[in-house]
C-alpha cells in the first residue's frame, strides 16, 4: 500500500482549522449525492436548511431550544469520557431528571414556600440523574461491571418508567397522556420565542468544568486516570472513588438537562422528553474532543442541523426519512475527519533503486552520502 | 569504510545494507547505515539505547520501511515490506517481547501463520520435525507443551525454533540474554554455535560488553544512528567498545563506600500473595531492609519480583503475613498510604505505569507531590510553582527535554527513566523500591541511575533493588537476596558473593547446600 497513515507528532494549528472545514465540504458533497438520488436540488435544499435554522427568529429560537439539552448532556458525557468511563446513559439520566423535576414541582413540594419550588425541582433533577449514573458507577468501581451495558440498559428502564408515569400514574385527568402543568413559579423564563434561561446553566457549567479540568487537583487526577489508569493507581489516586464522584456529577448534569426541559420548555412530563439528546450527546462530546467549551460550539451546530433537517421536510416536501438520512450523511465525514487531526496521510513512493546500487560497487564509499 | 574488516573466510557478504536511513518525528534513528553480514558469522550490534539498533533490525525484518537506502541479499536487491517478506527471504527476528500465543502449544505457535500450511496440518509430522530440529541445535523443548507452561528461557527457544523451522538463514536476536539466568545464557551460547556451524548467520543486538566478547565474531558499534566502528571481536576489548559506544571513557567500577546500615526500615514477615492469574506468587516471603543499605533482589524474571515490589508499594493485596515500615504496621495499605509512608517506587514498566505518556514532563514530575503545598493549595494547582519545581528537577537530574511542557513520550528511554527517578527520589523519604531501574538503558544512563541509588543509600534511606543483571547487583547492592518461585532462597553479602553461587540459587538450589550463604528465615529471625 503506497498510502500510509502516520501519527502526527503534534496537532498542528493548520490541521485543527482545516480538517473540520474540509470534512464539512465532504459532508455537503455526500449529502448532495443523496439528495440528487432522491430527486431534490442540493443547493436549494441546503439553502432551505440554513434558512430554516438561522433565517428567522423562530428558527434561531428552535436552534437554541435544542442546543440547551445538547450542551448539558454533551458536558455530561464529556466529563465521564474524560476518565474513559463510557457513560452512554445520558438519555436515561436526562429522563430521570425530568421525572424527578416534575415530581418535585407537582407533588413533593407541597407545603414548601412557593419560591423554593424551582430550586427544589432542579435539585431533584440533578439528584435523580446523579443516582441513575451512580448505580453503574458503583457497579463498575466495586465489581468491575461493564458500564456500557449498564448505562445503556438503564436508559430503557428510565424511558419506560417515565412513560408509565405520564400515561398512568401521573396522567392529568382528561388528557390521554402527560401530567398536569407544573406551577408557574417553577417555570424558567423564556426569551426569543421558546428559548429559555436553561441555556445559562449550560454556558456556566461549561466554563466551570473547563476551569476545573485545567486548574484543579481533581482535574489533574481525572486527566491521569483517563490517560493511563495503571499509572494513576501507581500515583496513589483512588480510582474507584473518582469513578463514583465523576459519574455522580456526570449524571447530575444530564439530570439537570431533563429538569430544565421540563421547567423551561414542556412544563409538564409528557411525550417528547426523550428524543435522543443523550445519544446525540455522545457524538457532540467526541466532536468537541471532550473539551467543555468545544461542547457549546458543537452542540449549537448540531442543534442547527437538527432544526434545519426538520425544516426541509416541511419546506421541500421531502419525506421525513430523507431529513434524517441527510443529517447522518453530514455527520459521518465530520466524525471521520477527526482521524486526520491525529494522523496524516502520506503517499510513499518506492525508494529509487538505481544510483545507490551503482555506488555499491566501489567498496569503501559512503553510500548515499551525497544525498543529503 | 563500509568494510575495512573482512571475516576469516574471504567471501561475498550474504547481506548488505547500504545507506539505510530512517527518520521518526524529531529523531534521525538511522543515518546512512551500512552493514555487511557474512555466512556463518555472529555479528554483535552494539549500542546505547536510542542508538538505532532495533530500528535498523526492524527495517531488516520488514517492520519498518527505510526512508532511504537499499538492502542486497547476495547480489539481488530486495524490498522487505513485511515480516512475511522477510521470512520468505530467510530472515527472521526474535523480538525482545516474545510473539507467542500462550494458550497454544509450542508446535502450533511454530507453524502459526506459515503461508503454505495445509488446512488440516499433520501435527504428528510437525512434532517430529520440531523434535529433530530441537536435537540438532540443542534447543530442548517439548513441542506439545503449552506456551504458558514454559519458562521465559524456554519461550525464547521456541522463538528461535520458529525461525529455524521456517528455514531462516539470517537470525536476528534482540537483546536475547536480558531474560536469562547465567546458566541459560551459557546454553544460548551453545545454540548460537550450533546454528552458526550450519552456515547460518546471526545478528544479535546487545549493550552488554561481556556478551559481545563471548559470542560474536564481529561487532558493529552504533552511536546516535550512525555506525561508529566495525571490528573483529578478537581484535578489540570491552574498554574500547564501551568508549566507541558512549563516545567517551567509561568507568566500569562505581566507587562505593562500605555500607553503614542503621535501623530496620522495611520488614516483610511470611508474606503470601497471588499473581494476576490468582496463582501463588509470593510464598511465605520474609526479608528485612535497613536504612543505609541496598538490598538486591536477584532471580529470573517471573519468580515473584513484580509482585514483591507491588506488595511493598501497596499496589497488590497480600493474603497472609505482615509488612512493617519504620516499625509501623503497613499491612494492606493503599498505594497512597505507602507513598505517604515515604516509599518511592521505580516501576519496571516505565511507560505503562511509571509515566503518563501524553502528559508533560513537568506534570509527570509533579505526579507524586501535586497533592500538597506548594504545588497545590486548596485543591487548585499552582501551575507556575509546578513549572519551577519541574525545572529544578530537570536540572538536578540532567533530564534532556526540549521543554518542561513536552509530552514525556517524546523523550528517550533514558530520559524517561530519569524523569521517574527524579520524581520518586524527590518524593521518597525512607524507602526506594527500584525495579529493573537500568534495564534497556545505555551505559551513561545506567551509571547515573546506579549513582543515584547509592546516593540514596548514603543519605540514610533504604533501597530495595530488584534487578535481573547480576553485574548490577554485585556492583550496587550490599546484600543480595535470591528469589525463586516466590521464596527467598538465600541471602548473600555482596562482598563474598560470586556469580556462580547466585546463579545456582536463582535456579532453585537450596542455600543450605552452598557455602557462605545464609538461608533467609534465619536472617529474619534475628529481628
Amino acid at each position: 500500500m503506497p498510502f500510509k497513515f502516520r501519527k502526527r507528532e503534534s496537532v498542528s494549528r493548520k490541521a485543527v482549522l482545516l480538517v473540520p472545514l474540509l470534512s464539512f465540504a465532504v459532508s455537503l458533497l455526500f449529502g448532495a449525492i443523496m439528495l440528487i438520488l432522491s430527486g431534490a436540488d442540493p443547493v436549494v435544499t441546503y439553502l432551505a436548511m440554513f434558512g430554516g435554522a438561522f433565517g428567522s427568529t423562530h428558527g434561531l429560537s428552535e436552534v437554541l431550544v435544542k442546543s440547551i439539552p445538547l450542551i448539558l448532556t454533551g458536558l455530561s458525557v464529556a466529563i465521564a469520557f474524560r476518565m474513559r468511563f463510557w457513560n452512554i446513559g445520558a438519555e436515561g439520566q436526562l429522563t430521570m431528571g425530568a421525572v424527578a423535576a416534575t415530581g418535585a414541582a407537582l407533588f413533593w413540594s407541597q407545603g414548601w414556600p412557593s419560591w423554593t419550588i424551582m430550586p427544589l425541582s432542579i435539585a431533584a433533577g440533578c439528584i435523580a440523574g446523579g443516582l441513575w449514573a451512580g448505580v453503574p458507577a458503583i457497579l463498575k468501581a466495586t465489581l468491575n461491571v461493564d458500564e456500557t451495558l449498564t448505562t445503556l440498559m438503564l436508559n430503557y428502564v428510565a424511558v419506560l418508567y417515565s412513560e408509565h408515569l405520564y400515561y398512568v400514574t401521573w396522567r392529568a385527568p382528561g388528557r390521554n397522556s402527560g401530567t398536569e402543568r407544573i406551577p408557574q413559579v417553577a417555570w424558567l423564563s423564556r426569551f426569543l420565542g421558546r428559548a429559555h434561561t436553561g441555556i445559562f446553566f449550560g454556558l456556566a457549567l461549561a466554563l466551570v468544568l473547563w476551569l476545573i479540568f485545567r486548574y484543579t487537583r481533581w482535574g489533574f487526577e481525572l486527566k491521569i486516570i483517563g490517560s493511563n489508569a495503571t499509572a494513576a493507581r501507581y500515583m496513589g489516586i483512588n480510582i474507584a472513588r473518582n469513578i463514583i464522584l465523576t459519574l455522580l456529577i456526570s449524571g447530575a448534569i444530564s439530570g439537570l438537562a431533563g429538569a430544565v426541559e421540563v421547567l423551561g420548555l414542556t412544563r409538564s412530563l409528557q411525550q417528547g422528553i426523550s428524543v435522543g439528546y443523550g445519544y446525540t450527546a455522545i457524538i457532540i462530546a467526541w466532536m468537541a474532543q471532550l473539551d467543555p467549551l468545544g461542547v457549546i460550539f458543537v452542540a449549537f451546530l448540531m442543534a442547527a442541523l437538527l432544526v434545519g433537517g426538520d425544516q426541509i421536510q416541511m419546506r421541500m416536501r421531502l419525506p421525513a426519512s430523507v431529513g434524517i438520512v441527510l443529517q447522518a450523511m453530514l455527520l459521518i465525514p465530520m466524525l471521520a475527519g477527526g482521524l486526520f487531526r491525529d494522523y496524516s496521510l502520506h503517499w510513499e513512493r518506492p525508494p529509487k533503486t538505481d544510483g545507490v546500487a551503482g555506488s555499491m560497487q566501489a567498496d569503501g564509499m559512503e553510500a548515499g552520502g551525497a544525498e543529503d | 569504510m563500509t568494510d575495512g574488516i573482512r571475516p576469516l573466510t574471504v567471501s561475498a557478504p550474504v547481506l548488505r545494507m547500504r545507506g539505510i536511513t530512517k527518520r521518526f518525528p524529531g529523531v534521525l534513528a538511522n543515518d546512512r547505515i551500512d552493514l555487511d553480514l557474512y555466512r556463518g558469522e555472529v555479528l554483535a550490534l552494539l549500542g546505547e539505547n536510542g542508538a538505532g539498533k532495533s530500528t535498523l533490525m526492524n527495517v531488516l525484518a520488514g517492520l519498518y520501511r527505510p526512508d532511504a537506502g537499499t538492502i542486497l541479499l547476495g547480489e539481488t536487491h530486495v524490498e522487505i515490506d513485511s515480516p512475511r517478506d522477510a521470512a520468505e527471504l530467510g530472515i527472521g527476528m526474535v523480538h525482545q517481547n516474545f510473539m507467542l500465543v500462550p494458550t497454544m502449544t509450542v508446535a502450533q505457535n511454530i507453524v502459526l501463520g506459515m503461508p503454505d500450511l495445509p488446512i488440516v496440518p499433520d501435527l504428528e509430522e510437525i512434532h517430529r520435525q520440531i523434535e529433530a530440529l530441537s536435537n540438532r541445535y540443542g534447543l530442548l523443548v517439548d513441542p506439545q507443551a503449552y506456551i504458558w507452561q514454559l519458562s521465559v528461557g524456554e519461550q525464547q527457544r521456541v522463538e528461535i525454533l520458529k525461525l529455524l523451522y521456517r528455514g531462516a538463514d539470517i537470525l536476528i536476536l534482540d537483546e536475547p540474554t536480558a531474560v536469562l539466568t547465567p546458566q541459560e545464557i551459557e546454553e544460548l551460547g551453545h545454540v548460537l554455535a550450533a546454528v552458526q556451524a550450519e552456515g547460518k548467520s546471526i545478528i544479535f543486538i546487545t549493550h552488554k560488553m561481556g556478551e559481545v566478547i563471548a559470542f560474536s565474531d564481529r561487532v558493529c558499534v552504533l552511536r546516535q544512528g550512525r555506525v561508529v566502528a566495525t571490528k573483529r571481536t578478537a581484535e578489540t576489548n570491552p574498554r574500547e567498545l564501551a568508549r566507541l559506544m558512549v563516545g567517551r571513557e567509561v568507568l566500569f567500577q562505581i566507587e562505593k563506600a562500605p555500607a553503614d546500615p542503621g535501623e530496620t526500615l522495611l520488614v516483610l514477615r511470611h508474606v503470601c500473595a497471588d499473581n494476576d492469574k490468582g496463582l501463588p506468587a509470593l510464598r511465605q516471603l520474609s526479608l528485612v531492609v535497613r536504612r543505609g543499605e541496598i538490598l538486591g533482589i536477584a532471580g529470573v524474571a517471573g519468580n515473584g519480583q513484580r509482585e514483591l515490589a507491588e506488595v511493598i508499594t501497596g499496589l497488590r493485596d497480600i493474603k497472609t503475613g505482615e509488612i512493617l515500615i519504620n516499625g509501623r504496621d503497613r499491612t494492606s495499605s493503599s498505594p497512597l498510604q505507602m507513598i505517604e509512608s515515604g516509599v518511592g517506587h521505580i516501576p519496571a514498566d516505565r511507560m505503562g505505569m511509571g509515566t503518563v505518556g501524553n502528559m508533560a514532563v513537568a506534570d509527570n514530575l509533579a505526579m507524586k507531590s501535586y497533592r500538597s503545598p506548594p504545588l497545590a493549595e486548596y485543591g487548585i494547582l499552582r501551575r507556575e510553582k509546578i513549572l519551577r519545581f519541574a525545572r529544578s528537577l530537570i536540572e538536578a537530574f540532567g533530564i534532556s527535554t526540549p521543554t518542561p511542557q513536552t509530552p514525556v513520550k517524546f523523550l528517550s528511554g533514558g530520559n524517561i527513566q530519569k524523569t521517574i527517578l527524579a520524581r520518586e527520589i524527590d518524593a521518597c523519604a525512607s524507602l526506594l523500591v527500584a525495579v529493573y531501574p537500568s534495564r534497556g538503558l545505555d551505559v551513561g544512563a545506567t551509571e547515573a541511575v546506579r549513582r543515584r541509588l547509592l546516593e540514596q543509600r548514603d543519605a540514610g534511606r533504604a533501597v530495595l533493588l530488584i534487578s535481573e543483571d547480576l553485574d548490577e547487583l554485585l556492583t550496587v547492592a550490599d546484600r543480595i537476596a535470591v528469589l525463586y518461585e516466590g521464596r527467598v532462597m538465600g541471602i548473600v553479602p555482596t562482598a563474598s558473593a560470586d556469580v556462580e553461587t547466585v546463579g545456582l540459587l536463582m535456579s532453585g538450589s537450596e542455600a543450605a547446600e552452598l557455602d557462605g550463604v545464609t538461608s533467609a528465615p534465619s536472617t529474619v529471625g534475628a529481628f
